[in-house]
């Protein structure tokens, strides 16, 4: 079954929905928290890069007093959705807050579905009898949620970090959403222009899986192997558009094959052969070239520029021949990636450093221990 | 009463104003249609239409047109059925045929569309950017385990023993015995030439293609003919055939008359005796025996990949698991159009389903088991063109394998009577003066000249899809659409309807 027919009443199920975007992001690699004000003001300058169709953020280090919990936030179509969810959710995890996502009215923002949060972590008694670490086990509970549970999608669950999105543009969804009011270390932040009106909140930009939070700028042309090659280890792509997989890559990658960052780039983003023979060290070598191998399926092919934000750091990506901007600089310990300078230049006037990263070549911000 | 009561194929004309009565197609008919006497004569009964006649008159002036003869019309029986009870009628037996079943059966490939970037992402231009074909072929660890050492990563696991192929495109198995030395040597040459491999078959490695060894597959078949330690270790993997996709569930019969002296040692059997291939391995009746026998290759060639291969069956998806499992690196899917040397018609042309559907279910069996990494997959046996090659790798194949339309390149009509040995193009023969007549280098030269063609044409395919690596393609239904086909076979094949 496909998730869109969960949705009949609610969105259009029109198969994998095309999209342009601007994408921004900044990082205070000190982990000094700021409010989410620079992240909406660098999304103002991208505004012609979005269409009002599909505008959010995701920011880190924003819940300080439930920085322990699984923070999950869920859009309901109906209340009969939320009750069924809830049930789950209260069967499988000990709910510790559980409230209504503040918003405020904001013109170009309308039909919000219900927007609720919940900080909880699994029951150990549900962890051992599915004998699941946690991080697995939420993943599965969230697959769970979003493909049966009708009208129901979770749109983040990680700790310490939250994904708001919503249909409009991007700066009037961080207005809805009232982010200036939230501190966060990062924050990134997207507005899209899809080539068709699914009017769907859960379509926008962030996708998160736990901790990874990703938005994207791009076309992914190897969607349908990078899928099917996530189905094999549990993940079920359900939202129709190609940058959950890119979400789900960076989890499995990182997280489940236990990869360096700097590697699964190399995986999603991979050197070409001809680099990779002429490559001097027999062991880098032998290992790029098995990483091409095992990961052949996760090579992310087509236009895409990433902004990944994670709780130690943001990363910044291009495809391998560099067919979407990408622009970064880095301001002390400040790090800024943008679809483009304006929207660095905007937040920061004069930064140290700003260069173009070429194909393939990770930007990484690092959280300082 | 006359012995045969069918008429003619073919006809065929010879121009007397035309002729210049040089008789080069009484040398080249490997049939005996020609004869002279005072002029060119033709008997059209013995014509199979494979034109090498009409290739080398020097004049044009020898004309072969079907027989025009009507017969009264019945959509049950329609000709070619009352022909076969004809035949059959006149000399018991089952009805001999070499190649693809020729019945018009529903071609999946026929029916699957391509797609392509417009606007929202941008196609590339193979021309100007890299385009990577290269495939390795053989197992593969579900992750890679990686360590860093003194500021280094290094792969703990790193992959070893795939088989490298700078195009994915290799050639199938066809053994030296059902076709000529010659054919043997053009498919090594080219193979080596494009970076790819070519296929022993089940007739051995004749000595003189041990240099090759880079470029070849040996092959170890239920008659294990000219199979010995120095064979198995002569390429750089080991297929084990367990079935045709011509002739599933059968054996293979190659008459004494092909098995002369060079045939005989390298299949290792006595002069003019007739080469019998069982039906199974008798050593093989269930996978735990094939799994044996997997080990067995594995331990007496250092630990190659192991290829199975396997004719495209109702069960399809079930085996090709099992195989997986019992060990094997690498599957090859041979579709039931695949070609033979020779096959009863019965079961060439109604046993086995098509590749495209075979290939879809293995391929979603294996990733639905969370095993796909085990095994390579080639997709054989109905792979036509550059087009049929790319869906084939969209429907999920790491490489495909090309024999008839190797042998096409190379002169062949398809005239379906390799199993007379009379082939006049000199590849399903052992008579020297026919084989004599295909030069390797000759034949080589046009096989590379065709991948290397379908090679562009893919690479086309790439660059309009927006990928830059054939590894994009592989498994990548999302990039197809069905057009004409019926819900059920779409959905089998997970593509969806064009339009969607």
């Amino acid at each position: 079954m496909a998730f869109g027919d969960q949705f009949s009443s609610w969105r259009v199920d029109t198969g994998k929905v095309p999209s342009g975007c601007g994408i921004s992001g900044v990082m205070n690699q000190d982990g000094r928290p700021f409010s989410g004000d620079a992240i909406i003001e660098s999304m103002k300058v991208l505004h012609d890069r979005g269409n009002g169709l599909g505008g959010g953020f995701a920011g880190y280090g924003i819940y300080p007093l439930h920085k322990d919990n699984y923070a999950i936030h869920v859009m309901f179509e109906d209340p009969a959705g939320k009750a069924a969810c809830e049930e789950l959710l209260e069967r499988n995890l000990q709910v510790e807050a559980a409230e209504e996502i503040p918003t405020k009215p904001v013109e170009g923002i309308s039909d919000p579905p219900l927007l609720y949060r919940y900080f909880a972590d699994p029951r150990s008694e549900s962890l051992q009898a599915e004998g699941l670490a946690a991080d697995d086990f939420m993943v599965k509970l969230v697959m769970t949620i979003n493909t049966t549970v009708p009208g129901t999608f979770v749109f983040s669950s990680g700790k310490n970090m939250g994904v708001f999105k919503a249909v409009g543009f991007a700066e009037d969804v961080g207005e809805f959403y009232r982010l200036p009011e939230y501190e966060g270390y990062t924050w990134i932040g997207h507005g899209r222009f899809p080539t068709n009106t699914p009017g769907w909140w859960g379509g926008a930009h962030p996708f998160n899986i736990l901790d990874w939070a990703v938005v994207h700028n791009g076309e992914i042309s190897s969607y349908g192997i990078n899928k099917r090659y996530l189905e094999m280890f549990g993940y079920r792509c359900t939202l129709l558009t190609d940058t959950e997989v890119m979400a789900y890559l960076f989890d499995l990658l990182i997280r489940k094959h236990g990869l360096p960052l700097e590697l699964a780039c190399r995986v999603m983003a991979a050197p070409f052969w001809k680099n990779i023979d002429a490559e001097d060290d027999p062991e880098g070598k032998a290992l790029d070239a098995s990483l091409r191998m095992v990961y052949s399926s996760a090579l992310v092919n087509g236009p895409f520029a990433v902004v990944v934000g994670y709780s130690r750091g943001m990363l910044g990506l291009n495809d391998r021949i560099k067919l979407r901007p990408l622009v970064a600089a880095v301001k002390g310990e400040t790090v800024y990636i943008s679809s483009e300078e304006a929207g660095i230049r905007q937040i920061c006037a004069k930064p140290d450093r700003v260069w173009a990263p070429p194909a393939g070549t990770p930007v990484v911000g690092k959280l300082k221990e | 009463m006359p012995g045969n009561i069918l008429p003619s194929e073919f006809l065929v004309q010879v121009d007397h104003q035309r002729c210049r009565r040089c008789k080069r197609c009484i040398l080249n008919c490997g049939f005996g249609v020609f004869d002279f006497q005072n002029m060119t004569t033709a008997d059209s009964s013995k014509c199979v239409a494979c034109h090498r006649c009409v290739t080398f008159c020097p004049e044009e002036a020898i004309t072969i047109v079907p027989n025009p003869l009507s017969f009264r019309e019945h959509s049950s029986f329609d000709v070619d059925k009352r022909k076969a009870i004809w035949k059959q009628a006149q000399s018991p037996g089952m009805i001999l045929t070499g190649m693809g079943t020729e019945l018009p059966w529903l071609n999946v490939f026929d029916h699957l569309l391509i797609d392509a970037c417009q606007v929202t992402n941008p196609s590339i231009d193979p021309l100007r950017e890299p385009m990577e074909m290269r495939t390795y072929l053989g197992r593969k660890p579900d992750r890679l385990e990686v360590e860093k050492t003194d500021g280094h990563y290094r792969a703990v696991n790193p992959v070893e023993n795939c088989i490298e192929l700078d195009v994915p495109i290799m050639f199938s198995g066809m053994s030296y015995g059902s076709v000529s030395l010659n054919t043997h040597k053009a498919l090594a040459i080219a193979a080596f030439r494009l970076g790819t491999v070519m296929n022993t078959g089940e007739g051995g490695l004749h000595k003189e293609l041990y240099p090759y060894r880079d470029s070849i597959i040996v092959q170890c078949a239920s008659g294990r003919f000219g199979v010995h330690s120095d064979y198995l270790n002569a390429g750089v993997a080991v297929e084990i055939k367990i079935g045709q996709g011509a002739k599933p569930g059968i054996g293979g019969h190659l008459p004494g008359e092909k098995i002369g002296r060079e045939v005989s040692g390298t299949r290792m059997i006595p002069v003019g005796t007739d080469a019998l291939s069982p039906a199974p391995h008798h050593d093989i009746y269930s996978i735990e025996d094939l799994r044996q026998l997997i080990y067995a290759l594995k331990e007496a060639t250092g630990y190659k990949p192991v290829s199975v291969k396997i004719a495209t069956v109702h069960n399809v998806a079930a085996i090709a698991s099992g195989i997986a499992r019992a060990g094997a690196d690498i599957i090859y899917l041979d579709g039931f159009r695949g070609g033979t040397g020779a096959s009863p018609a019965v079961v060439r042309d109604h046993v086995g389903i098509p590749l495209e559907i075979a290939l879809a279910v293995v391929d979603n069996q294996l990733r639905t088991e969370g095993i796909r990494n085990w095994v390579s997959i080639i997709a054989a046996g109905g792979i036509r063109s550059s087009a049929d090659a790319a869906k084939a790798i969209a429907l999920g194949a790491d490489a495909v394998g090309i024999g008839t339309a190797a042998l096409i390149a190379m002169g062949c009509r398809l005239c379906q009577k390799c199993y007379t040995g009379n082939c006049s193009w000199g590849i399903a023969t052992q008579r020297p003066e026919l084989t004599d007549r295909l030069d390797p280098e000759w034949g080589a030269d046009r096989l590379v000249n065709l991948v290397d063609s379908w090679t562009l044409e893919i690479k086309e395919i790439l660059g309009a899809l927006g990928v830059n690596a054939i590894e994009s393609l592989r498994g990548n239904r999302e990039r197809l659409r069905a057009l004409g086909l019926d819900q059920t076979t779409a959905e089998i094949l997970d593509v969806k309807p064009a339009g969607m």
